[in-house]
Order: structure tokens, then C-alpha cells, then sequence
């Protein structure tokens, strides 16, 4: 079955999807998720069952799968998660939401200012609470480092997998400028807890702009050093392209969303297809392909840390001046000097920190584009100060979800390359 | 005006609130609404299923030292409470799908059913194959029995757990401590 018949239209601009009814798909019957065996297979008595994982360390955490093999082919397969379940959404319904900001962080430890983010939007939903165009931007500038980083990550443990170990050392030299840049705005390398309802927890710091400038001239000629290293490297092309085929009608059935949707020629992009943020106003290219394989979702992955690039420059070029927190004492603490001054600031202080803040009675569903694709938040409040029901959309439970579909007829030494390249977090996936 | 909604089979209400539509359905009817959603509506796209649990709705009482139903309490600190009673809920659970349209402008809603402890929902594996685990999930952690689900086993928890860990009644920090040393 060739790559280029099994795709769907896509235009560089518009929306392009296939027909609702999934013709010709290869997503499992009748569950979408396991790959059973052919009976006719199971009776000539040849299949090898192996256990891959949960302790294997090209899983990226603890992912277990059930493979059945047919000599070399993976012929079922069956994905176990729930090794990293630590109750994330039920703790945070133990907490103010003030506290509860840290936890989405954790969560997805790769990308964790879009988790911060998406959690502090919706309570921003539900509060009606103004951002000052301020932290807007620097929350976009910030999501934008976090897709960087997060794209690194899983170049460089994708290409290490494959045998390509130099990448690593090459993806980290640039991540960790990255946390350099975290660590100057908000003091910490990772799970950072700089968004907070209303806007930032602390100013831009002098000397950010300056920094993230050199590393906006640095980024774009690194991302050319990657493609030089894997692009014209005969065993990288062999062991990506035509593998782990997904059709953009599977895709959409399955839920994909991200690096993973546009690699399969849907063209969708959550942050120009409903704009968040300041999204509305930056120039950016959503990188579409079209084959579905390990390839193209490199190719994606790729294109977009260049089109991250573009949108910090852009957003260091457009920052607006201005406060970058909201003006509402119920919400935002108030200035550390006006506790030694003012009766009331200290007030207020002691009660949002001791209490937090009432949060209206209301439920509301805020989806990002994180850098695994949609990231939603869905959040119940009845009125107190702690959230009733915090459920996030992890776009990496999705993501393993078209392990079964990917995979079937695929080489046991190709699973490496397919299961790494849906590019998951297991912290995300058991949360 | 009539709302584009009310033609879904099993229409029961629709709610708009913080610029989200909510499509409440009968439990019944759930895959024909999904169908004529997925088919007529164009929601190809099943974002995520979340189940909320609604046990002790609104039972904190409203804030401040007086005014709560419990009565006065020096020991809890009455801001703790609610700024108001919130509204009642039908049922125990709700089963939120929620729901987007890749097109233009990207259109989402909530398609919602509600049920109480133990009454069947139905899958919608059918209609759109990503609930696979997002069902399982709802199975998991809040116990929410669905029906006709292909597979419908514990997927975050060991498959020998008791309980469903997302419910409001069961206790946080009361499961047992493994590797701890003590028999």
C-alpha cells in the first residue's frame, strides 16, 4: 500500500480532513486500542508473546506493552499503563486553587508552562478575570520556549533510540539554554509556577529580552545542525520513513492531535484555528505533511521549533509595557511593600494566601495547543475555593492510543522508533 | 429561535454558560446524539470524556459565621464555605464529551449525560474510536459502568483495586502503603 494513496487532502491554508465515516481504516476491531492476533496465525502456533517494559528505556517512563510477535512482525499488541499514577486531579481538588497551580506542572514534566497554562486559564474562565496584555505575551513567549524544550527532548531521546546518540548530547546543549532563560524569569530549571490567575508571579527580569535574543539568533542554526546530522543519514531515513503509517481519517477517529495530526496531512492548529493568547497576532506557519510516518512527524516536530522561534521574535519585538498582573485584590496578592503600609493589603494577603479565592460556580472545558497537540482542561467549580473536579485532556493518553493502529505489520526493532515518535510523556498518559 | 441542538435524539436541555454550549441528553439515546452530532453536526472530533462525581453538592454550606445550614461553626473558618448555595444536580454523576468540529472557527460542545451510582451508560467506542480510553478511564477512577465497551478494564489502577479513587467518598491518603517496611 503505497504512502501518498492512503492520505487524505491537505492544503498549506484552510482546513482539509477526511470524510466522517472511516473507510479503510486500520484502526483494530472491535477495540481501537489492542491488536489481537489473527486466529489463523494463532493456530500455526508461532507466536512469541514478549513483555516490553514497563522498565525499558526507550518507553520514556514506565509504558508497558504486550507484544505478540510472528517471527519478526508484530502481529497484536496490547498498551498497560497506570505505572505512574500519582492522582494528580484528585489532589488538586484537596487544594486551593492557588496551590493547585503547581500540580498541572508536574504532570507533563516536558512541557510544563502549557499544562500551568491551561489549568490558569480556565480559572481565569470561570473568574472573568482581565489579563494585562503584559503577561498575555509573556505567556505565549513563555509556551513558546516550553515547545522548544519539549521538542528537544524528544528529538534527542527519539534520535537516541534509533542509535543516533550524538543528538542527545546536541538537543541538550540547546535545552539547557532554554532552562537557563527559565531559570532568569522565574528563579527554577523546571515546573516554574510563573502563570497564576491574572497574569505573572513576578516581572520580566532586566536582561531577559537580551538573553532570549541570543538564543532566538542561536535556536534556528541549531535546529539546521540537527537536519544536517539526520537528514541526509541513511539509517535515520530507513528507520523513520514509510513506518508507522497513520491515515488523517485514523487520526481523527483516533483523537490525535499535535505534531501527530499534522504529520498525517490534517491541517489543525489550535492556536490559528480558535486563537488564544496573543496567537491572533503573530505571523506563523503551521507545518502540514502528509505521509504519517515517523518521518513526517520529525519533519513536523522540526518545523516547529523554527516556527517557535519566529513567534518568541515576534513576541520580544510586540511586548506591550505595562503592569503584568491584574489589578483585583480578591485575586492577586498584593505587592510585597504595601504589606509594611497598608492594613488592608495585609488583609488581603492573609486571606488569599490562608483561604485563597472564591472561584464562581460553573464548569468549563480550555483546550491549548501544548507541544503534544490539545491540551484541555476541564474544571468544575461549585462556588468554594477549591476546585470540585479538575480533569485534564493529556494529549499523550490520546497519543497511545494509535500505538495498535500504527504499529500493525510493523518490525519489532521499528516499534522503538514508531511508539517514540507519538512522542509521550508517561506522566501525562497516567497522570 | 429555535437552537440547532434540539433536533438531537434524546434532547433533553441546553445550557450556555461562560461561552460553552452544554447539550444535555437521555442516557438511552447517547450514541444517536453522538451519531447526529458526529454525522449531521460535523463534531468529528471526541477532544475527552470526563466524569464528575456530584456526592456532597453544595453541602459546605454558604460562607461566613452565620447563614450556613450546618449552623455556626468557631472550629472551620466560615470563608471556607461557599459564596452561595450552588445549583442542585440531577443525579450523582455527569459524563461530559466533549466535543470539537474540525472547520472553521472550531466549534466545540459539550455533549452531556447524567446518571446515578451503578445505572449504565453507553459506549461510544462506535462512534468515535478515541473513547476507548477515556471510558476506561471514567470506569476507573469514578466507576461509571459502561455499556457495550469492547474492553472495559481498569486502566490507571492494578486490575485487583477496590473502589474508584476519583469518587467523593473515597478517602484520600487511606490506601495501604507498599514497600514500607511493615507487614
Amino acid at each position: 500500500m503505497g504512502v501518498a494513496e492512503r492520505v487524505g487532502p491537505a492544503g498549506a491554508s484552510g482546513v482539509a480532513f477526511g470524510p466522517p465515516i472511516y473507510e479503510r481504516s486500520r484502526i483494530p476491531q472491535p477495540t481501537p486500542t489492542v491488536l489481537q492476533v489473527d486466529p489463523a496465525l494463532l493456530e500455526e502456533g508461532d507466536i512469541l508473546t514478549v513483555n516490553f517494559g514497563p522498565n525499558h528505556p526507550s518507553t520514556h517512563g514506565v509504558l508497558r506493552l504486550q507484544v505478540d510477535l510472528n517471527g519478526e512482525h508484530v502481529v497484536g499488541l496490547n498498551a498497560v499503563i497506570g505505572y505512574l499514577h500519582t492522582g494528580f486531579e484528585k489532589s488538586m481538588e484537596q487544594k486551593t486553587y492557588w496551590k493547585a497551580i503547581t500540580y498541572p506542572a508536574r504532570i507533563d514534566y516536558l512541557s510544563f508552562q502549557m499544562n500551568e497554562l491551561v489549568f490558569v486559564l480556565a480559572i481565569e474562565k470561570l473568574l472573568g478575570i482581565e489579563t494585562p496584555p503584559k503577561a498575555v505575551w509573556m505567556r505565549m513567549l513563555m509556551s513558546e520556549l516550553s515547545r522548544i524544550h519539549s521538542h528537544l527532548i524528544w528529538l534527542g531521546t527519539g534520535a537516541l533510540e534509533i542509535g543516533a546518540i550524538s543528538m542527545l548530547w546536541y538537543c541538550f546543549r540547546e535545552r539547557d539554554a532554554v532552562l537557563d532563560l527559565f531559570e532568569l524569569v522565574t528563579g527554577v530549571r523546571m515546573h516554574t509556577r510563573y502563570f497564576q490567575a491574572g497574569g505573572l508571579a513576578e516581572d520580566i527580569p532586566p536582561g531577559f529580552y537580551d538573553e532570549c535574543r541570543r538564543f532566538c539568533e542561536l535556536m534556528p542554526k541549531a535546529v539546521d545542525d540537527y537536519e544536517t546530522i539526520l537528514d541526509r543519514n541513511a539509517i535515520w531515513l530507513e528507520r523513520t520513513k514509510g513506518l508507522g503509517l497513520l491515515s488523517a481519517e485514523d487520526a481523527i477517529a483516533l483523537g490525535q492531535s499535535g505534531p501527530i495530526l499534522r504529520a498525517s496531512g490534517v491541517d489543525w492548529d489550535l492556536r490559528r484555528a480558535q486563537p488564544y493568547l496573543a496567537y491572533d497576532q503573530v505571523d506563523f506557519n503551521v507545518p502540514v505533511y502528509t505521509a504519517g510516518d515517523v518521518y513526517d512527524r520529525y519533519r513536523v516536530h522540526m518545523d516547529e521549533m523554527r516556527e517557535s522561534v519566529r513567534i518568541i521574535v515576534q513576541a520580544l519585538e510586540g511586548m506591550p509595557e505595562g503592569p503584568w498582573i491584574a489589578d483585583d485584590r480578591k485575586v492577586v496578592l498584593p505587592p510585597r511593600h504595601e504589606l509594611h503600609t497598608s492594613m488592608e493589603s495585609l488583609i488581603h494577603h492573609f486571606k488569599l494566601v490562608t483561604e485563597g479565592y472564591r472561584v464562581p460556580e460553573g464548569e468549563v472545558y480550555v483546550a491549548i495547543e501544548s507541544a503534544r497537540g490539545e491540551m484541555g482542561c476541564y474544571l468544575v467549580s461549585d462556588g468554594g475555593p477549591k476546585p470540585w473536579r479538575v480533569k485534564f485532556r493529556a494529549p499523550s493518553f490520546v497519543a497511545l492510543e494509535a500505538t495498535a493502529t500504527c504499529i500493525s505489520d510493523a518490525l519489532i526493532a521499528d516499534l522503538i522508533a514508531i511508539v517514540g515518535s507519538l512522542d509521550t510523556v508517561m506522566g501525562e498518559v497516567d497522570r | 429561535m429555535t437552537s440547532t441542538y434540539e433536533a438531537v435524539p434524546g434532547f433533553v436541555e441546553e445550557k450556555q454558560a461562560y461561552g460553552e454550549t452544554t447539550v444535555v441528553v437521555e442516557r438511552e439515546r447517547l450514541v444517536d446524539a453522538g451519531l447526529y452530532l458526529r454525522d449531521e453536526l460535523g463534531f468529528n472530533f471526541l477532544s475527552d470524556i470526563s466524569a464528575a462525581d456530584y456526592l456532597g453538592w453544595g453541602e459546605q454550606g454558604v460562607a461566613g459565621y452565620w447563614g450556613s445550614r450546618a449552623g455556626r461553626d468557631l472550629n472551620a473558618p466560615g470563608s471556607w464555605g461557599l459564596a452561595k448555595t450552588p445549583e442542585p444536580k440531577p443525579t450523582r454523576f455527569s459524563i461530559s464529551y466533549h466535543l470539537l468540529a474540525l472547520r472553521e472557527g472550531a466549534p466545540r460542545v459539550r455533549l452531556q449525560v447524567w446518571c446515578d451510582d451503578g445505572e449504565p451508560v453507553p459506549s461510544v467506542v462506535s462512534v468515535w474510536p478515541t473513547a476507548d480510553w477515556h471510558e476506561r478511564e471514567a470506569w476507573d477512577m469514578m466507576g461509571i459502568r459502561v455499556e457495550g465497551h469492547p474492553n472495559l478494564e481498569r486502566i490507571l489502577m492494578e486490575d485487583d483495586w477496590a473502589g474508584h479513587p476519583l469518587r467523593k467518598d473515597y478517602p484520600i491518603g487511606g490506601e495501604p502503603v507498599r514497600f514500607s517496611g511493615e507487614e
